[in-house]
């Protein structure tokens, strides 16, 4: 036994002293080689050979995918470089390590769409204070301030709200029981848009919110919880589901039920080229959405501009966005800090769907 | 007076099994009466359907699973099995324009591929399959991820013949539902009736014993699991029909529902004893929770607190069966002595 | 699974005991090389791996992952397993920002988390030692129930929300600096005491010799005189005091918490703990090697990121990574028996 235990301590010190040595290595190390810093400026005012981390809410999500090649479409158009880098869930912790990796690699900026509006501010605090621009798209932060950061949104976030009821409210005549069906019960956005609805719904006194079930953006949670929603409530009018797997899953199943679908209305967000089948065949008549790759697109410049100091996050601040145009900084409202509206939120029915590839 | 007690136990032991089949009917059918008491669209035949076909997928990655934990091993790549299964049928479906029947095809070979990996490494390798399937439902979803990449498969790409298979009905009864029964019935009779089939419960309540009976232990469990991979396979292309998208997500998450309905029921995570049917309507058991409690209009951030109170329920629920049995097997013992 | 399969060689007589002691120091002998592999693949890989930052990072990143796997080490030794961890994790941040919502100070707050930990705990060893249910079976539904509860308790709330208390600074500074003078995040350190302590209470103690007697044969143990039953129950109640610690120092850590903090990391602890040469029967493995485990595993997902290595991939290297850690030492006993089998025929 005794032999076992010294072969123990041995291990036990050579593991210390691995470990002793990589932190002792790493103190002495001076700051890295600034290879993401900028180099000249550009004539439209972004500095050359930047380096932007995009960090999506994971690396599969078709949407934050096509975002991410928007800010890669920017960062290429400016002479720099996007790094996109996330884990493989929708989780703040999974995000984190992107982050650390952003400052070590002293990025120029990071662009991130959160998982959670609180988890991240500690470390997102960290990359500002390395010098580190933030900006957050998608998916705001919620950090009372600090970091100083932009929000680029897709579109004024009680326009999303208010206009997808009125969009239900048009194909129901304002009466009826209604009903949400949501992504997780603590995401960000569809909380904040879910806010607005019901702002919105006092406008409409014979429309009656009846409830709010959570698919957690996963398929087949969203087909349990509608079926659950449909039996309970049979006087359903109308269905609003703003997140793209709900309302393609309900989509499907409206359309494979045509009964249900002749009784209710659904909208919502979603994907054109995951909803196209079904508004070309009636089973939805109208959605919205802005897109996906114009949104990382314009966080790619803001991003871009707010490193090379060309553009701040004042009040009324301006900036190009390549191809898009010039933006202005929205003032600050309610929990949302500076932000970037990227336009309102277009309609898709089955006279236009057909001209939109993502 | 030796064949009595040799008869008898075995007797009891099956009248208790379809006594825990018709438990779990009960409880099933319970539910169901007391959400229809507080809506009764709950029993209108669209209701009941989706009841049915709701809980066709977990019912049938149960089946397999069940035939793999009886021989006291576990699978766990089951989830993501089914997600790269789903995700490769439907990008055959996108570039190469497969036909409908060869994308189940594809799908049960995907699926039986990753059993055999499963079932050789376990068997061939003797490494404890609980490691061995947790480290494949990683591989299987990181392999998954590479080749999804970021994409999604549209509805528009599957054809319509492949997607009717996940709502049509037949007198009233979804083909979803249909299959699985289909299944079930198969791997219940055949677990019942065929004598490699029994090997499976002699080895996972006894391996010394099944090992001196020349029971051939390597060869039953590595088929146990390429089984399981097989029926997780299948329900991989059931998953694109039922939802007509597929991207990285698919089934993620499903391995511990899948064991939970296998526990709810009423087969032993130890091995030895257990039915398929049990197991299916284990799964039913779970989905008809979770839609009862929606139509029941509680609010949905009840239902995972109610489904983990529900499972512990029901193993605690089994362990109280098995023990009343028990001390009624020895009080039949008692009987016979006297007499 | 917690299989009861045990092989003839499993008599707990000192040779065969003495002959596993040397199996599981060869083992940590290979996480040391594997670990020193991927120090030296970050360092001539990645710029940043040799950074001031990286080893605090890693701290931060695996700390609270790490402290859940010390209880896990002692439950699978002894032949059961807790799935219930991360939910526990979960349900104990929800309760502290639950209180702290609703306006409790710190100090109370923390206390029923760790007490809400320890009941969780309680209910788990309740079923497993006491109703002597299957662990497996059991911690998947506490799993679920906890989360659930955790969803019941904060629902659609991130906390601290709009207009609530920030958490006290001097305490989520944990987060974001490390221990003054070092680069030792705060969670590395409790962590490291933690495992000292396991490490001695498990190899140096009549309860650690216990632990391992229940792990290699449960009757036997029972008939030597070892309260297994009491032992098992204690070992799930500290594991839900532990994983509540985890899930404070967690909730801390990113100075918020919402009740889905630390979904779906059971799978993560098990695999550490395995992966550290922990047998999944029981009464096999050291603390050293789970120890030894979480440096690789928090070092390789560091470099890998820093690389920008597809997640995916991390994913199938984390499995291939545990798949080896079982195949290779059954790997020559495999080899040994298809010979024999050639040469039979």
């Amino acid at each position: 036994m005794t032999g076992v235990r010294a072969a123990h301590r041995i291990a036990g010190v050579a593991i210390a002293a691995v470990l002793a040595g990589v932190s002792i290595v790493a103190c002495g190390s001076s700051t890295g080689s600034g290879a993401g810093q900028a180099g000249a400026a550009t004539a439209g005012g972004i500095k050359k050979g930047l380096t932007v981390y995009f960090i999506p809410k994971d690396t599969q999500n078709p949407y934050e995918v096509l975002a991410d090649q928007g800010g890669q479409k920017a960062l290429a158009e400016v002479g720099g470089k996007v790094v996109v880098s996330s884990g493989t869930q929708d989780t703040a912790t999974a995000q984190i390590p992107s982050i650390q990796a952003a400052i070590q690699a002293h990025a120029a900026a990071i662009v991130i769409a959160a998982n959670d509006p609180s988890a991240l501010c500690p470390s997102l605090n960290q990359a500002s204070r390395a010098g580190i621009e933030i900006v957050s798209f998608d998916s705001d932060i919620n950090c009372g301030g600090s970091p100083n950061h932009l929000f680029i949104n897709q579109a004024n976030t009680q326009q999303i709200g208010t206009s997808e009821v009125d969009l239900l409210a048009k194909q129901i005549n304002s009466t009826g029981q209604i009903a949400i069906l949501s992504a997780a019960a603590s995401a960000t956005n569809q909380n904040a848009w879910i806010g607005y609805m019901k702002q919105e719904l006092a406008k409409y006194p014979n429309m009656k919110l009846v409830t709010t079930v959570y698919g957690n953006d996963d398929p087949a949670t969203s087909l349990t919880v509608l079926q659950g929603l449909l039996s309970a409530y049979p006087d359903l009018k109308g269905i609003i589901s703003p997140t793209t797997v709900g309302i393609s899953t309900a989509a499907q199943y409206f359309d494979t039920h045509k009964d249900v679908a002749a009784k209710i209305v659904l909208t919502g967000l979603g994907l054109p080229s995951q909803m196209k089948s079904y508004v070309l065949d009636g089973t939805v008549k109208s959605f919205e959405l802005w897109n996906p790759s114009n949104l990382g697109y314009l966080a790619g410049y803001a991003a871009a501009s707010l490193a090379s100091g060309s553009a701040g996050m004042q009040t009324g601040a301006a900036f190009k966005a390549g191809s898009l145009g010039s933006y202005q900084v929205a003032a600050p409202s309610g929990t949302t800090g500076p932000s970037v509206v990227l336009g309102p939120p277009t309609v898709f029915d089955a006279s236009n769907i057909s001209q939109f590839n993502f | 007076m030796t064949t009595d007690t040799a008869v008898r136990p075995v007797h009891r032991f099956e009248s208790l099994l379809r006594a825990r089949e018709l438990g779990i009917a009960i409880v099933i059918v319970l539910v169901v009466a007391i959400t229809a008491v507080r809506n009764a669209n709950f029993l209108a035949a669209q209701s009941v359907q989706q009841l049915l076909s709701g809980a066709a997928l977990v019912a049938l990655l149960s089946v397999g699973e069940t035939m793999v934990i009886i021989t006291r091993n576990v699978d766990l790549s089951v989830g993501s099995t089914l997600g790269l299964s789903a995700y490769v049928v439907g990008d055959l479906f996108k570039y190469q324009h497969i036909p409908v029947l060869a994308g189940f095809a594809v799908g049960i070979v995907v699926g039986a591929v990753v059993g055999a990996v499963n079932g050789l490494v376990t068997t061939v390798l003797r490494v404890p399959s609980l490691v061995v399937t947790l480290a494949m439902l990683y591989v299987i979803r990181g392999v998954d991820g590479v080749i999804v990449n970021g994409h999604t498969i549209d509805p528009s790409a599957i054809p319509r013949a492949f997607t009717e298979v996940g709502y049509r009905t037949l007198f009233g009864v979804p083909w979803l539902a249909i299959i699985v029964l289909v299944v079930v019935a198969v791997a219940g009779y055949a677990m019942r009736s065929f004598r490699a089939s029994r090997d499976l419960y002699a080895i996972g309540s006894n391996p010394e014993a099944a090992a001196l009976a020349g029971i051939p232990a390597g060869r039953r469990v590595f088929t146990a699991f390429v089984i399981s991979g097989t029926l997780a396979g299948l329900a991989g292309a059931l998953f694109l029909a039922l939802h007509a998208q597929v991207d990285n997500s698919g089934g993620l998450g499903y391995e511990l529902t899948v064991v939970a309905a296998v526990v709810v029921g009423g087969v032993a995570i130890f091995g030895g004893s257990g039915t398929v049917v049990g197991a299916a309507l284990g799964a039913l058991l779970l989905n008809t929770i979770n839609q009862a409690l929606v139509a029941s209009k509680v609010s949905s951030f009840w239902n995972m607190a109610v489904a983990g109170g529900l499972l512990l329920a029901a193993i605690a629920f089994d362990r109280w069966l098995s023990l009343r049995v028990a001390r009624g097997l020895k009080s039949a013992r008692g009987v016979h002595r006297d007499v | 699974m917690a299989t009861r399969a045990r092989r003839p060689h499993d008599d707990v007589n000192t040779d065969a005991r003495r002959a596993r002691w040397r199996s599981a120091a060869r083992w940590e002998v290979g996480l040391v090389v594997v670990l020193i592999g991927v120090l030296v693949f970050g360092a001539a890989e990645s710029p940043t791996f040799v950074d001031s930052s990286t080893f605090f990072y890693l701290g931060i990143n695996v700390g609270y992952l790490a402290i859940m796997a010390l209880p896990m080490t002692l439950i699978v030794m002894t032949g059961e397993i807790d799935l219930s961890v991360a939910s526990i994790l979960g349900l104990s941040g929800s309760v502290l920002g639950l209180l702290w919502h609703h306006g409790w100070s710190i100090v109370p707050a923390v206390v029923v988390a760790l007490l809400v930990g320890a009941l969780g705990g309680a209910l788990n060893g309740i079923l497993v030692a006491k109703a002597g249910l299957p662990s497996i079976a059991v911690t998947i539904g506490t799993l679920t129930l906890f989360r659930g509860l955790a969803e019941i308790l904060l629902g659609s709330l991130t906390v601290p929300a709009t207009g609530d208390r920030q958490f006290p600074a001097a305490l989520t500074n944990i987060g974001v600096a490390p221990i003054p003078g070092t680069q030792l995040s705060y969670t590395t350190v409790i962590f490291l005491v933690l495992a000292v302590v396991c490490g001695v209470v498990l190899h140096a103690t009549p309860l650690g010799r216990a632990m391992h007697a229940i792990g290699l044969q449960p009757e036997a143990a029972q008939f030597s005189g070892i309260r297994v039953r009491r032992i098992k129950f204690w070992l799930y109640v500290v594991s839900g005091v532990v994983c509540a610690f985890a899930g404070i120092l967690l909730t801390l850590q990113n100075s918020s918490v919402s009740y889905g903090a630390g979904t779906g990391l059971e799978l993560n602890v098990v695999a550490i703990v395995l992966f550290g040469g922990v047998s999944i029967f029981g009464g096999r493995g050291t603390v050293v090697g789970v120890v030894l485990s979480v440096a690789i595993f928090g070092a390789l997902q560091m470099a890998l990121t820093q690389l920008n290595v597809q997640p995916e991939i991390q994913n199938v290297i984390t499995g291939a990574l545990l798949l080896i850690s079982v195949v290779v030492p059954n790997g020559g006993e495999a080899i040994g028996r298809l010979r024999e089998r050639i040469k039979r025929k």
